[in-house]
């Protein structure tokens, strides 16, 4: 298939970018769209051109690198993808396919479609540590028994990648799911509870201190999140940062 | 000290418990307005007297002025808190999209709560000019002893008296439209921003908030309606 790519071309930080066009020939719809990207990119550098810049690691859809707003939806057309699971025989031929990189004031441009999502980490390392017992006479965590709906909804929440996705397709780059994800995911176990307050509460501030905007319940996020995971964890926030203030001393 | 570092008052979910608090409060108010309201339905001298000495009522019982002022402060907070969180969440995004497709993943409503509410506050001072002001500070015909706020009503909508009286009800009824759209998604979105939410209670909160947002904003734009049409 024969497709037209529109791809973000910007130099550095803090640089004015703009939309580059490229035809593409002979692209195979088994190719995934990163696949595609490197074909794209080889034919640049065998032409002596600059290739794009993006992001991507394992391109089996767990490690949440590839970045790309893809046709004005994060990670592309397609639900519970990544762009690397994203193939090209999603794509019509002939169509005009536009790719930008994640949006947002707390995800600064590096180059291209390659983005600082520092952010993220920031927000992690503020929600702390988890009390474990290394006194000698460690408990096997499977010992402490915990009720399976608990542990299945831990689960879903702990599934979260990273990848930025809710940030980028949020029309306000608000980082609620993600947040909520993480506070979720320790919180509903008992070996999260000992510091749950503090750290719905670190986290929150810190995502405020970061610049992202704020939730205004659209859902687009859920819609968009490669893992599926559900909005009912941005209500388990609400409500536990609500209450892990109002009983703080 | 657990307490949150910025300040709870000033964190992005408190604005956003603001929101939902004076939202839902504002619900309220609508329901006892358009209860007020449905009294213009009843006809003749009758019903005149008793939307009248309603009217009456509502402007000088304490408790219910008491209710007035706390509805004016939680609009005023509603709009200066919908500014604000609009602000900061354009400053979040300062490049746009060249290509973005939200109504693949939202409904329109939840996409534009800031354009809908402006709409409806742009309404609220029209409104309010028509009405609340010659109520409170305008000439009006005193009948039986109480200020005739029924005629002042009806002349408002009647062709013969007031020439915009057509368009009027057109603009009443696009404003009503507007609040449907902002109820539809701001009814339960306030829930989910409380952190009520839940695998049962939830769907009957959803269905709850769509048929608010349906009856409430219709109830209110069946008024104008049947006004001019009576009168024309």
């Amino acid at each position: 298939m024969n497709i037209t790519l529109k791809v973000w071309r910007q130099k550095g930080p803090n640089q004015l970018g703009a939309m580059e066009t490229h035809k593409m020939t002979e692209v195979s719809g088994d190719m995934s769209f990163l696949e595609m990207m490197d074909v794209l990119n080889d034919n640049l550098i065998r032409g002596g051109k600059e290739p794009f810049a993006f992001d991507h690691d394992c391109r089996e859809g767990i490690c949440g690198s590839c970045s790309m707003f893809i046709n004005g939806e994060a990670h592309g057309p397609g639900r519970n993808v990544t762009t690397c699971q994203l193939h090209m025989r999603s794509f019509k031929d002939g169509e005009t396919i536009h790719v930008e990189p994640w949006r947002s004031a707390a995800f600064p441009v590096i180059k291209d479609l390659s983005v600082d999502r520092s952010a993220f980490d920031r927000i992690i390392q503020s929600g702390g540590y988890v009390s474990v017992n290394t006194s000698g006479a460690t408990i096997d965590a499977n010992a402490i028994p915990i009720p399976k709906h608990d542990a299945d909804e831990a689960f879903d929440s702990a599934t979260c990648i990273g990848c930025g996705a809710c940030v980028a397709t949020c029309k306000n780059s608000s980082a609620m799911l993600f947040v909520a994800a993480k506070v979720s995911q320790l919180s509903l176990l008992p070996q999260g509870k000992p510091e749950s307050k503090e750290r719905v509460i670190r986290m929150v501030d810190q995502m405020d201190l970061e610049g992202f905007g704020n939730c205004t319940n659209t859902g687009a996020c859920e819609v968009e999140c490669p893992k599926g995971i559900s909005i009912t964890n941005i209500a388990r926030m609400n409500r536990e940062f609500l209450s892990s203030n109002l009983t703080s001393k | 000290m657990n307490m949150s570092k910025t300040g709870i008052l000033k964190s992005s979910l408190s604005r956003k418990y603001a929101m939902a608090l004076t939202g839902l409060f504002l619900c309220l108010f609508l329901v006892g307005h358009l209860l007020g309201n449905l009294q213009l339905f009843v006809g003749g001298e009758e019903g005149r007297d008793a939307f009248n000495n309603y009217a009456q009522f509502m402007t000088t019982n304490p408790l219910i002025k008491v209710l007035s002022y706390l509805t004016y402060a939680g609009i005023i907070f509603h709009i200066v808190d919908g500014f604000v969180l609009t602000i900061q969440n354009r400053k979040a995004r300062p490049v746009k999209y060249v290509v973005e497709k939200g109504n693949l993943n939202s409904s329109w409503a939840s996409r534009n709560m800031a354009v809908l509410g402006t709409i409806l506050l742009v309404f609220l001072v029209s409104h309010m000019q028509s009405f609340w002001y010659v109520m409170h500070f305008g000439e009006i015909e005193i009948i039986n002893g109480v200020k005739d706020l029924h005629s002042v009503t009806l002349d408002f909508f009647n062709p013969a008296i007031n020439n915009l009286a057509g368009v009027m009800t057109g603009l009443y009824v696009f404003a009503m439209l507007s609040m449907a759209f902002h109820l539809n998604h701001g009814f339960q979105s306030a829930f989910q921003s409380m952190g009520i939410s839940h695998p049962m209670y939830t769907p009957v909160i959803n269905f709850v908030g769509k048929a608010f947002s349906i009856l409430i904003p219709a109830g209110f734009a069946s008024l104008p309606i049947y006004l001019f049409i009576i009168q024309s």
